[in-house]
């Protein structure tokens, strides 16, 4: 505690101000009554015998008034081994305000604070979320350095938590240690690097907040997650938007080029516009392609738009600094609606959003002129937003509006504010300057002013007038002679200055007056200010020069005096005039040109905004709010001429493919083989305990896969952000089940629940799409576009979602789903197709470890026949991988879970020796690798499989698949329900189970609806469908159980 | 040579001297910060963005509370604050963004108090400011207001909140109910109980909106009686010229909800005429699609008060005005006294009643005292601030109070520029004067009938009568 800091405390006043000061040393400081040193310590004695008591009563209420201390800036140090000791106190509300104690002083006594860490280790481990985060968040905001490898480790394993709640701490406890020790920064980026990659909202804006603060630079780590953020974006909260749209926007000034065509520069103003037409004709003419946007650029653009209509003033900002800065000049022009709106809140919001407008209002006016009235003053409005507002107002003066403008102005003159009414005044200054149509009318109403009561309002017409009549070097004599008056009444230094300059300017123009000027000037010249005193010195050189006849004795008197000022400016100043202007043996060469020197043209003054210069800095920061680079600001680079690399930002091509093709095409894709497949999944999910899908996978070919795909997208609800492919397969799967219902007469049941899919799916897709989506539906029958209505009612939210629509869907709403499964759009589109189910029934190998005996493993009930792209043929130069989870359990180790990857060799020529290296794993993954494979025959493809341990976690494995020729980086991300195994129990077992497991792991959430709507097995389907579960035998009808295990830990879910 | 010299240092200084505070402070930010390279050495790798520490002071200036997210930042740092303070001369021409050597102060001035937060390195500022307006709002829902007193007798909530809204300064729990399910509001009930019991404020289990999608809404919500009740309230924002026409007038409206509902109500409402929205800012609970495509507003609500909407009514329609003045101020050259003459009457108010109508003056500085006669209301006229009030009620159209009488002014004193202007206040009850009507409300996901209602108020916003 530093002991200065109670300096002004003083000023309060009052026996406690007076203690602090006296006291400043000592280590305790006391409240209010209890002046005396000894009784101090006193209490803190009686503070630690409460602490050390057995109650824990007493123990909160001494934590209660130690904090109370701290919040009052006290020095509670001494305390720190009395409360420290209480750090693993069960009661919660102690352990709490003990860790406010321990990170307001754990630095101070970093010995001590050792003690706590320990508990913290443990609290680490705690089965409750909410600990394990706020042990993390203590442990990593003790700043002591010791510690910073535990706190690594402790970083990385919450990084790779269950609980994103865990997850998002993990991200800030990044940034803490990283101020704590920067060493540690490459270590730091890769965790980073992993949170990137999550796909919960909880952890986007912490995790980019991570990074700005560390490796702002490494934009690298953001091309595979970007289209992710983006579609995140509208859920994230509020304050994780406003960074990461500052971060994006960074990130599209690097990796696309400007939307920008006529000019290069942000000039914009209509002016240019009319006169460059034929330029702009030629230029265009010049580029040989026209701009057409990156998709990826297009997207950010469109996905912030919605965020301008936020109640929260930081996000509104950061969507309109980013349409400023990367959307296409014609675009920009809605964000200024918003901003007019901000202009109703509290003053420093106004404040901060009036300096951007007047900023940007510099550069394209256009963009606020249908807002100018918003701009007008009140009375009431503090002098700076006034000032502000002015600004702004002058900004967008033009011919048009410049009347209503200066009617306005006459008001805001006679204010009662005088430094506003004299800001007025410069204000009328520069739109005279700019609009010369009505530089006359404002001279003359300026001048009007000279007559004004207000000393400083008739000042500041002065100055104003001054520089107006120096960029007009026209006759004014009259007004010359009018402020030559004014000097007899008027004191504000700045005005007697100027109108003194502006007699000596135009001291021929004036021949009579400007003598007599120079004469009283002389008689008062002790008593002016410096500025006035430097005029006269001026003055009086000028008329030496001019009229040496009338003015010589007076100018020398005024030297004379000069010469004995006492301001040492004045006096060199003087000094200086003489040796210039009075002849004598010794003045040299420059005497002969002094009349040059004296009465040369000056440039006339520019009146510029204040807000000129700002533009160089990013909007909405605190860079251009203070106009000077801040601390860690990070400068908007340039547009680059050419793009980078686009490909960089795909995460599987197929599904960029799609995204951005009309819709349509797909459809008509749809197979007559479909039905047969779709069936098949019928049979499987109907005979629950059936052996599950036996077909050989490969040659069941991309029907199969288009069937699936659809399936999957709907069935976990998080549908692509366009929709369009989740769109159309819905439309599939419906025309599939209608197939069906003439079959199987299911068909209702089937109908309906594809209906509710579809309203997710549509509901979670973006506003764009859902145009396209409502075209398409028209087409459907009537019922389905009643059905549409309704689903457009319906939520986001998956649980929500299902009851609402009086359907019945179980919905598993465990953590793990809501953190994988979360409806969140997602570019990231979802793994496509596959193949390959197969049978195994021998499971009795597995070391089921900690779990309990009644967990054994059983086989499959039902294996997806989807296989996800690994590779690309055409980002593979003709090698295309797909890679499906055949939910067997894996050959190469328990924990691992087999993946079995096809190759196809698309091209004519034979591919050799394909291979995997350089696998780029999280820490914990392990990953046993296929054998290499010699070569592949041109259209041949192959079928092997590999084992990944994922650690339970959906992390992406990473590593390189090679051929002989090219490296190709893939990546593989388990869905979360290819983590579980399935397992065989009783009811009775499945409810102890269940019992055990609550805590962190479980979320429930009961769905009631009408049974008709759905038989028991299609909810079956779709639990099995995503995760790989078995199916507990029911004693009840409406109730549905599934279990399962993941690898590592027991786990069931229910539904 | 020299005289460009000293011409150019005429012009820097008359800007100096012209601009108001704001831009002054500009120069101080600018020339502080190239003052310190050292700022910049200090401010190196990782020192950690957003807020760094927290100052509550109040009106006197005393620094009565203090909060560190990271090491400690000493006290003195106000002292750049206090110094800015006393330059401003008035509370609200406080910059909210201030530099010093090493540190940036961005504050917000709420209810009398400062919340002064220490920056060190590149921020949006408008993301702190949206903060700290947000911790005092929860300051103010937690203990009914945002006072100094409220907030030392609640010292240690007020502690546990700030750590659970901010970890390392960034932002983490922000709305009211998850805030609420983690710390409770102090009740006098509860804190008898607590005393008893031995239980706590402080909740021990992660509030079940911190992970789910609807962070706003607590799970488990119950209510015996399910109510639901929408206000909107507009706000006429008018300057109007000394002859009675309209230079400005916007509407500016509110939907406030008090949702008292059980389980997971999905609400949709809407309007008979949603086109008349221009431009709307939405809570966060309403699904933005629905809007853009149907002008429907859908959403789960959160528990409790929360505002809805604001939005603005399009500029393209005709404000009416709801009431005219007649005023008549003049002040005698060279006598020391002045007349004031002001009638207010009804115009446009669609045959309600116009109430609780208040006219605030700013007199100048010259005006000694008044002496007025009011036909209906009383008025008073505060001779250190110089603001006249007049509390006229209800305005009816029969008889139109006005107030008249002589002004005191200052003896030798110049006679006053300019007139000063009248604010006025008014309430419009059952009328939105922009014409929004709410067609219905319908209720999904639950299965009670909840009560249902809708108020429609009309106030004066920001309405000036320039004389």
């Amino acid at each position: 505690m530093s002991s200065n800091s109670f300096a002004y405390n003083e000023q309060s006043g009052g026996g406690e101000a007076t203690e602090l000061g006296q006291e400043a040393t000592s280590t305790i400081s006391p409240s209010g009554a209890f002046g005396l040193f000894s009784s101090d310590l006193k209490k803190n004695e009686d503070l630690k015998q409460m602490l050390e008591s057995n109650k824990d009563s007493a123990k909160l209420d001494a934590m209660k008034r130690i904090v109370g201390m701290i919040a009052k800036g006290k020095n509670a140090s001494e305390l720190f081994p009395a409360v420290v000791k209480n750090v693993a106190s069960k009661n919660i509300e102690i352990k709490k305000l003990v860790y406010v104690y321990l990170v307001r002083y754990a630095e101070e006594q970093q010995d001590l604070a050792l003690l706590s860490i320990s508990t913290f280790q443990r609290a680490l481990k705690d089965p409750n979320q909410l600990i394990r985060a706020s042990a993390l968040r203590v442990l990593s905001s003790i700043r002591v350095p010791i510690i910073v490898p535990i706190m690594m480790l402790a970083i990385k394993e919450a990084a790779a938590d269950l609980s994103p709640y865990v997850r998002k701490n993990a991200a800030h406890a990044i940034q803490k240690l990283y101020s704590l020790d920067p060493e540690q920064k490459e270590m730091l980026i890769e965790v980073i690097e992993k949170l990137l990659k999550d796909k919960s909202i909880l952890v986007a804006g912490s995790v980019v907040m991570a990074f700005e603060e560390v490796c702002p630079d490494r934009i690298d780590l953001i091309h595979k997650n970007y289209r992710k953020l983006c579609n995140l974006l509208v859920d994230v909260e509020e304050w994780g938007q406003v960074v990461i749209i500052h971060m994006l926007t960074r990130y599209a000034r690097t990796q696309f080029v400007s939307p920008w065509r006529e000019d290069d520069g942000l000039e914009d103003n209509e002016k240019s516009f009319y006169d460059s037409d034929d330029e702009q004709k030629e230029k265009t003419d010049k580029r040989k392609k026209p701009y057409t946007m990156d998709p990826d650029h297009r997207l950010l653009i469109r996905n912030t738009k919605p965020l301008l209509q936020s109640r929260n003033a930081a996000v509104v900002m950061a969507v309109a600094q980013l349409y400023w800065h990367i959307s296409p000049k014609s675009e920009a022009g809605i964000i200024s609606k918003s901003l007019v709106r901000l202009l109703r809140s509290n003053r420093e919001v106004q404040y901060i959003v009036l300096q951007n407008i007047a900023t940007m209002s510099i550069q394209r006016k256009g963009m606020f002129e249908p807002y100018l009235k918003s701009f007008y003053v009140r009375s009431t409005d503090p002098t700076m937003i006034k000032t502000l507002k002015l600004e702004i107002l002058t900004n967008l003066a033009n011919e048009a509006n410049i009347s209503t403008l200066l009617r306005e102005f006459q008001t805001y003159v006679k204010s009662q504010d005088k430094q506003f009414a004299a800001a007025t005044i410069q204000t009328i200054g520069r739109c005279a300057t700019n609009i010369s149509e009505v530089t006359d009318t404002c001279l003359s109403g300026l001048v009007c002013l000279l007559s004004n009561r207000d000393e400083i309002v008739v000042a500041e017409s002065v100055v104003v007038i001054k520089k107006l009549l120096q960029m007009q070097p026209a006759q004014h004599g009259e007004i010359i002679k009018h402020m030559a008056k004014l000097l007899d009444s008027i004191t504000v230094p700045v005005a007697r200055a100027s109108i003194l300059w502006l007699i000596g300017e135009n001291c021929e123009r004036v021949p009579k007056i400007a003598p007599d000027v120079l004469r009283k000037m002389a008689k008062s010249f002790t008593s002016e200010d410096d500025l006035v005193k430097l005029q006269i010195l001026n003055l009086g050189a000028k008329l030496y020069l001019t009229n040496s006849k009338q003015t010589k004795l007076l100018t020398q008197y005024i030297l004379n005096l000069g010469k004995y000022d006492q301001n040492y400016d004045i006096r060199d100043r003087t000094r200086f005039i003489r040796q210039l202007i009075v002849p004598n043996e010794k003045s040299g060469a420059l005497s002969k040109y002094a009349k040059k020197i004296f009465l040369a043209q000056k440039p006339a003054p520019l009146l510029e905004s204040p807000f000129k210069d700002r533009d160089h800095f990013q909007l909405g920061t605190l860079s251009h709010t203070l106009n000077a680079k801040a601390a860690g600001y990070l400068e908007l680079s340039n547009w680059p001429e050419v793009a980078p690399d686009p490909s960089v930002r795909n995460v599987e091509v197929i599904d960029l493919a799609k995204e951005w093709t009309p819709a349509g095409k797909a459809k008509n894709e749809n197979p007559t083989k479909k039905f047969y497949s779709e069936s098949e999944e019928e049979e499987d999910s109907s005979d629950s305990s059936s052996d599950s899908g036996s077909e050989s996978g490969s040659e069941s070919g991309e029907e199969d896969e288009e069937g699936d795909s659809s399936e999957d997208s709907s069935e976990d609800s998080s549908s692509e952000p366009e929709s369009e492919s989740g769109h159309q397969s819905d439309t599939e799967n419906r025309r599939a089940a209608k197939r069906n219902s003439k079959t199987k007469g299911k068909g209702d049941s089937k109908d309906g629940k594809k209906e509710n899919e579809k309203s997710k799916t549509s509901d979670s897709s973006n506003a764009e799409s859902s145009s396209v989506e409502e075209s398409s539906s028209d087409s459907e029958s009537e019922s389905e576009s009643e059905s549409e209505s309704e689903s457009r009612k319906v939520t986001k939210e998956k649980e929500k979602k299902a009851k609402q629509d009086r359907n019945r869907l179980a919905t598993d709403a465990s953590l793990l789903d809501l953190d994988d499964f979360n409806p969140v759009s997602t570019p990231v589109a979802l793994p496509t197709p596959a193949l390959s189910p197969s049978l195994i029934a021998d499971l009795e190998g597995l070391n089921l470890s900690t779990s309990s005996s009644v967990i054994s493993v059983s086989t499959p009930v039902f294996v997806p026949m989807k296989t996800h792209v690994l590779l690309h043929r055409m980002s593979g130069k003709g090698l295309a991988a797909h890679y499906s989870f055949p939910r067997q359990p894996c050959i190469f180790g328990d924990k691992m879970v087999s993946v079995q990857i096809t190759l196809n060799n698309t091209t004519d020529k034979k591919i050799e020796n394909i291979h995997i290296r350089e696998k780029k794993l999280p820490i914990g993954m392990q990953m046993h690798v296929f054998n290499p494979i010699e070569s592949l025959e041109p259209e041949g493809s192959i079928t092997v499989s590999m084992g990944i341990d994922f650690c339970d976690s959906t992390q992406t494995a990473s590593f390189q698949l090679c051929t002989k020729d090219d490296c190709f980086s893939v990546n593989i991300q388990p869905p979360v329900g290819e983590l579980l195994l399935p397992v065989a129990m009783s009811e009775k077992d499945f409810k102890k189970e269940q019992g055990m497991l609550t805590g962190m792991n479980e979320t429930s959430a009961t769905i009631i609806t009408a049974p008709q709507n759905f038989p028991p097995s299609v909810i079956l389907q779709k639990v099995i469908n995503v995760a790989n579960a078995g199916v507990v035998p029911s004693g009840q009808d409406n109730i549905h159980r599934s279990s399962s295990k993941s690898l590592e830990r027991p786990d069931a879910s229910v539904s | 040579m020299s005289e460009v010299v000293s011409f150019k240092l005429s012009v820097r200084q008359s800007t100096g001297h012209s601009n108001c505070g704001v831009l002054t402070a500009f120069s101080a930010a600018s020339a502080s910060v190239r003052r310190g390279p050292g700022a910049e050495s200090l401010t190196g790798p990782g020192l950690g963005k957003m807020i760094h520490s927290l100052f509550l002071i109040n009106c006197s200036g005393d620094i009565f509370l203090e909060k560190h997210w990271k090491s400690v930042v000493s006290q003195s740092v106000c002292d750049y604050f206090f110094e800015a303070q006393e330059k401003a001369a008035d509370v609200e021409n406080v910059p909210p963004v201030i530099s010093t050597p090493h540190h940036y102060l961005i504050s917000i001035y709420r209810d009398k108090l400062f919340f002064v937060s220490v920056i060190q390195t590149e921020v949006p500022p408008l993301f702190v400011i949206e903060f700290l307006h947000r911790v005092a709002d929860t300051f103010q829902d937690y203990f009914g207001e945002c006072s100094e007193a409220a907030i030392k007798d609640n010292v240690v909530i007020v502690y546990e909140l700030l750590e659970e809204m901010l970890d390392n300064g960034f932002p983490l729990a922000t709305e009211s109910n998850i805030l609420k399910e983690l710390i409770k509001p102090p009740t006098i009930l509860r804190s008898v109980v607590n005393s008893i019991t031995g239980s706590s404020n402080v909740g021990d289990t992660l509030p079940t909106g911190q992970l789910s999608n609807i962070p706003w809404r607590r799970a488990g919500v119950k209510y015996t009686n399910n109510e639901a009740y929408f206000d909107v309230v507009e706000e006429i924002d008018a300057i109007i010229d000394k002859s009675g026409s309209t230079v400005f007038a916007e509407i500016q409206g509110v939907i406030d909800a008090c949702i008292k509902l059980s389980g997971m109500p999905d609400l949709s409402l809407s309007f008979m005429n949603p086109r008349l929205l221009d431009d709307v800012s939405f809570h966060p609970c309403i699904r933005f699609k629905r809007w853009e495509s149907e002008r429907v507003l859908s959403f789960i609500p959160p528990d409790g008060n929360f505002r809805l909407i604001s939005y603005r009514v399009s500029s393209q329609n005709l404000v009416a005005i709801p009431v005219y003045v007649k005023h008549s101020i003049s002040f005698k050259e060279n006598s020391s006294c002045g007349r004031f003459d002001v009638t207010i009457g009804p115009k446009q108010n669609m045959g309600k009643t116009i109430e609780g109508v208040t006219v605030t003056v700013h007199m100048p500085k010259v005006v000694l005292n008044m002496n007025l006669t009011p036909t209906q209301g009383s008025y008073t006229f505060d001779p250190v601030t110089k603001v006249l009030t007049w509390d006229v009620g209800k305005i009816t159209p029969q008889k139109l109070p006005s107030l008249k009488g002589l002004v005191n002014l200052q003896s030798g004193a110049p006679k006053p520029e300019e007139n000063p202007s009248l604010n006025i206040q008014f309430k419009i009850q059952q009328l939105a004067i922009s014409g929004l009507k709410v067609n219905r409300l319908d209720m999904y996901g639950e299965k009670y009938k909840p009560f249902k209602g809708v108020k429609y108020v009309t106030k004066a916003g920001k309405f000036q009568v320039r004389t």
